[in-house]
């Protein structure tokens, strides 16, 4: 086990050697080959089919905001399945490890399952998931070709999916962080955690944190620079109002984390002592500013599906949406409060009375807004026509599970009942409750409502309906138990338990989880099945679900300018306004189009990182001063490239449109386009 | 619903009501003034906010199965999207509600608060000028339990023993890492951090046996980090506090050092001696004789610390560098075990007293 062993390190390769590799671990070796054979198929697969040429030019070096945002879609799914398999693991063990036996896991790689599961499933899951949609459809809502920085969007992508590499190489070479998901000090000190674990972590979050906050900041250029003509703020889709809540709170909370987990670095890597109490650190300065991240991260999360919520509600519901400015001021509040709260993640810490209940009544407050929230989509629906599609059914049992998860939050805003329920399974259950139930079912929503617009087809109800009713049923019947056994005073993290009394919720819990993992193939399934009928659903008026907003005005997949001719805005459901005044899509005077030109930039500078990294993680100093020293380099050599734009010439402009038209009429014979 | 449906739902129902009733909800009903108090507030709060939720989720389904979209009968109004006598509605049942929560919160977290002093024995009972604190400190070890009795002058490693109805206040501290030191029968938890103190006031009402255990993740040994816990009548109490003060063990400061290092699963051990202020010593991080205590390092740095000076008694030790030094604890407080009746006026009635009354009114009756 590399935790227990001192680290000895050589100059040419670090701490790194053969004992790195878990050969004693069967499950680690069992999924080490299954990923190498795994991965052999797809690298064979496309290389015979020569797709590395196509995959290079047309994906990996796009700097097209869409493509991008599919690409962060793939990348947050396929970590879904990683944290999802930790999550099963972790539900076994606690299910079997009673009466004296220790379950199949040991300590050290228990640990770890736990501590990676949350960080998947927050960092490399709901993170690129959200700014994936966010990616794809803001420029669209708001009438624009791309984003502000298309180039640094490139990047930011695969800075991300670099942090993520990074976390999925600690499972063959090395370790992860046996820490739990926040690796509070001095666990995570170099003294108590002299592995790579930690520094695992802590550069893989470093890496990932340099694209979120770079797209964080793009995003908020561009909603706040590119928006078509008469869109003014007060005009804006409540999902571009979200998304721009949301990357204001990840520019302003994202550089705490950058700058806590500096500190941590230093302190494990030049012996400071920040947070260790030995020479007058302080523990608790870590998870005061861990959390002052911590707590916008959750509401960065859930902020967007909240608009996608929105859109799904009005759209389905046929109406305008009950009460925009509320929403729009909901929205601000909880934005401005989100940093005022995060105190309540630590009552138990010893604050004192006046302090608790300061940050007790402020989470408290927060749940007006939001409850405000809940209420307009309540109203939205109210007189409306409601079409049970799929996103709508997400929709709706969002907001039945989502309460119960609002309303355990309140109850563990109250100090003295915290005092009761920190830390335990109830705390787990209510956590589970509202980013399974908010962020999870509305990127499902999302997924759904979106995916025609991305593909030009929809996808397939029948499956769709089994991956829902598996998820929800499967939610319910995995997470009801941990509530009950929080009431019971049981706490996170265990491995094994005495008591057992205990052992059938945990049974229960299990067999939740198999029941959302049959949601989770379901989904699959769903793309599958939904790929090989692309033609029975095939969309081409580029509007299936009777929308509302700027996006469903172009053609399914946009042609990559997005827009021919750039929408002028009159109303906050732009779409349904024009349609309302009997739109006609015009068929000429098309004009050349500057577009940015791809670039390979961003895949050179994430993969020089992503070695940065883990040199940095083994101690192979001389890789990480190259590593650097190229990072740098790369970036400046890059800023002599002038040949960033290109023109979309006249003729293929008139010929994307011509071919749209159509396929219009085409789909709709007699009828004259929209 | 079809009958099969029912049945189905009626026998799950039946199931979870069974299970339910088979299961100890040691928070819902703990043996503990202080966490039955808790309990009381997470009952309130619930059933607060249920007065908000139950509507809401009613009016989902209620609005999902009547305007659907087949359902051609309900009205349909797509323009309609704007009232301000609904949304002072909206705005103001969750703000009225979280006002009420506020005002509860804000009393029980200071009535409750760890470091507070009992002011009551249960709901029934009043302190009397006769009780005195049980005082018990706490040290989470790698990974084990170190339970100090000044009082009795002697010691226990994962037994926790207390008389019956005898207020008890703890002395929080940890070794190494953090942990939280939680008892369910008893009252909340509170964590355990290095170089800190946390204190907790509370106390048994009926005598059990139970288990007490470590609620903050801290390392390999976490899950076995268990201790016994047991509150006795005061006769026997006694009798536990004799019978361990007849053994031959000593916790001395070199004991401790070879205590404190990890281990996992250790039995109950009971030491009959104690290293005089040993508590002290592990919150200032120098029981290691010629280490410099965290409260001496804290009065150099506020005094703006030596300088370059400094960085000459850095000594190596086994577990990192550390700083050689004469320790001085501070001034040894008195065992202060008296509780006094408390004065209640600061909390009562936000400062409002009844008309033509002298008395302010007690808003939370307690005794």
């Amino acid at each position: 086990m590399t935790s227990d062993a001192t680290p000895v390190a050589t100059p040419l390769f670090g701490r790194l050697g053969w004992d790195a590799i878990p050969f004693h671990e069967p499950i680690v070796m069992a999924a080490l080959v299954g990923t190498v054979l795994a991965g052999l198929v797809v690298v064979g697969a496309v290389a015979r089919y020569k797709l590395w040429g196509y995959l290079w030019r047309e994906w990996f070096t796009t700097i097209d905001h869409k493509r991008i945002g599919i690409m962060y879609m793939i990348l947050g799914l396929v970590m879904l399945l990683r944290g999802f398999a930790d999550a099963v693991m972790m539900r076994v063990q606690q299910a079997i490890a009673f009466g004296g036996s220790e379950g199949y896991l040991n300590a050290h790689h228990y640990d770890q399952i736990f501590t990676a599961h949350g960080v998947i499933m927050i960092f490399f899951v709901a993170m690129p998931l959200v700014t994936g949609i966010m990616n794809y459809i803001v420029p669209l809502q708001i009438g624009a070709r791309d984003v502000s920085f298309p180039f640094l969007n490139n990047f930011s992508f695969w800075m991300t999916a670099a942090g993520a590499g990074l976390v999925m190489f600690s499972l063959f070479v090395g370790e992860f962080a046996q820490t739990g998901w926040l690796a509070y000090p001095p666990l995570s000190g170099i003294e108590h955690s002299p592995g790579v674990g930690v520094d695992y972590y802590i550069w893989a979050l470093q890496i990932a944190g340099v694209g979120t906050l770079l797209s964080g900041i793009n995003l908020l250029v561009t909603i706040i620079k590119m928006r078509a003509p008469g869109m003014t703020l007060m005009k804006m889709p409540v999902f571009v109002w979200t998304a721009l809540c949301t990357n204001v709170l990840i520019v302003a909370a994202f550089p705490v984390l950058t700058a806590v987990l500096a500190l941590l670095s230093l302190d494990r890597y030049l012996g400071t002592h920040f947070f260790t109490s030995g020479f007058g650190g302080n523990p608790m300065m870590y998870v005061n500013l861990i959390w002052i991240w911590g707590h916008p991260e959750v509401y960065i999360l859930i902020l967007p599906l909240f608009g996608v919520y929105s859109e799904v509600t009005s759209t389905f519901s046929g109406k305008k949406l009950f009460g925009y400015s509320s929403m729009v001021y909901a929205t601000i509040v909880i934005t401005v409060l989100s940093y005022l709260v995060w105190l309540h993640h630590f009552f138990t810490m010893g604050s004192g009375a006046s302090v608790n209940s300061f940050f007790g009544i402020t989470t408290m407050i927060i749940s007006i807004p939001t409850g405000a929230k809940i209420f307009n989509w309540l109203f939205t629906m109210y007189r409306g026509r409601i079409r049970f599609e799929l996103p709508m059914m997400w929709t709706i049992a969002f907001m039945l599970t989502f309460v119960i998860g609002g309303m355990t939050g309140v109850m563990l805003a109250v100090p003295p009942a915290d005092f009761v329920l920190h830390n335990s399974l109830f705390l787990v259950a209510h956590f589970h409750n509202v980013i399974i139930g908010g962020v999870l079912f509305g990127l499902f929503a999302a997924i759904n409502y979106w995916f025609p617009k991305a593909f030009g087809f929809k996808l397939d109800v029948f499956w769709g309906k089994v991956s829902f009713w598996c998820w929800v049923v499967g939610f319910w019947v995995a997470f009801t138990p941990p509530y009950i056994l929080g009431l019971m005073g049981v706490t996170r993290r265990l491995r094994y338990f005495d008591d057992p009394s205990l052992q059938i919720w945990f049974q229960i819990s299990a067999v939740g989880v198999a029941i959302i993992a049959a949601g989770i193939g379901a989904m699959l399934l769903q793309f599958y099945v939904s790929f090989r009928r692309r033609d029975q659903l095939r969309d081409h008026t580029g509007d299936p679900w009777d929308g509302r907003t700027l996006e469903w005005s172009t053609s399914s997949p946009p042609p990559a300018y997005n827009f021919a001719y750039t929408p002028l805005v009159h109303d906050s459901d732009a779409w349904w306004d024009m349609k309302q005044r009997g739109f006609q899509r015009r068929k000429e005077g098309f004009r050349a189009i500057l577009m940015p030109r791809n670039t390979g930039a961003g895949v050179v500078l994430a993969g020089l990182s992503l070695v940065f990294g883990f040199a940095m993680i083994w101690y192979i100093w001389w890789l990480a001063i190259a590593s650097f020293v190229g990072v740098v380099a790369y970036a400046v050599f890059h800023t002599f490239n002038y040949d960033r734009e290109y023109h979309v010439p006249m003729e293929e402009v008139a010929r994307t449109e011509a071919e749209r038209t159509r396929l219009m009429t085409a789909q709709t014979p007699g009828q004259e386009p929209a | 619903m079809k009958p099969t449906l029912r049945t189905l739902a009626l026998m799950s129902g039946l199931a979870l009501t069974a299970l339910l009733a088979g299961c100890d909800m040691v928070v819902m009903d703990p043996s503990g003034d202080v966490a039955a108090r808790q309990r009381d507030l997470l009952v309130i709060s619930t059933l607060l906010m249920l007065l908000i939720i139950v509507p809401v989720m009613a009016l989902t389904v209620w609005f999902a199965f009547k305007y659907r979209h087949n359902n051609k009968q309900a009205r349909y109004e797509p323009d309609w999207h704007h009232s301000m006598r609904l949304e002072l509605v909206i705005w103001s049942a969750p703000l009225l509600i979280i006002i009420c929560l506020g005002a509860i919160t804000w009393l029980g977290t200071h009535l409750l608060d760890p470091f507070r002093k009992l002011d009551r024995l249960d709901q029934q009972r009043p302190l009397t000028t006769e009780t005195r604190e049980l005082v018990v400190n706490v040290v989470a070890l790698d990974w084990k339990w170190l339970f100090i009795y000044p009082q009795q002058g002697i010691a226990t490693v994962n037994e926790f023993v207390v008389p019956v109805d005898q207020p008890v206040s703890l002395r929080i501290t940890a070794s190494s890492v953090m942990n939280a030191f939680y008892v369910p029968e008893l009252a909340g938890m509170i964590y355990a951090m290095p170089g800190m103190q946390t204190q907790l006031h509370a106390i048994m009402n009926k005598e059990l046996t139970s288990e007490g255990f470590s609620a903050n993740y801290s390392g390999h040994g976490f899950s076995g980090m268990r201790f016994a816990v047991r509150s006795v009548s005061r006769a026997e109490f006694e009798k536990w506090a004799a019978s361990a003060k007849q053994g031959t063990e000593s916790l001395s400061r070199e004991r401790y050092l070879e205590l404190a290092k990890p281990s996992m699963r250790e039995p109950v051990r009971r030491f009959a001696q104690v290293q005089d202020r040993l508590f002290d010593y592990v919150l200032g991080d120098c029981v290691q004789s010629g280490r410099m205590c965290s409260h001496d390092m804290a009065q150099i740095d506020r005094r703006g610390g030596l300088g370059l000076a400094s960085i000459y008694n850095v000594a190596q030790g086994p577990d990192g560098p550390y700083l050689v030094g004469q320790c001085r604890l501070p001034q040894s407080t008195p065992l202060d075990d008296v509780l006094v009746p408390r004065d209640r006026t600061p909390l009562i009635g936000a400062g409002l007293s009844l008309p033509r009354s002298e008395v302010p009114t007690p808003l939370l009756a307690g005794q």
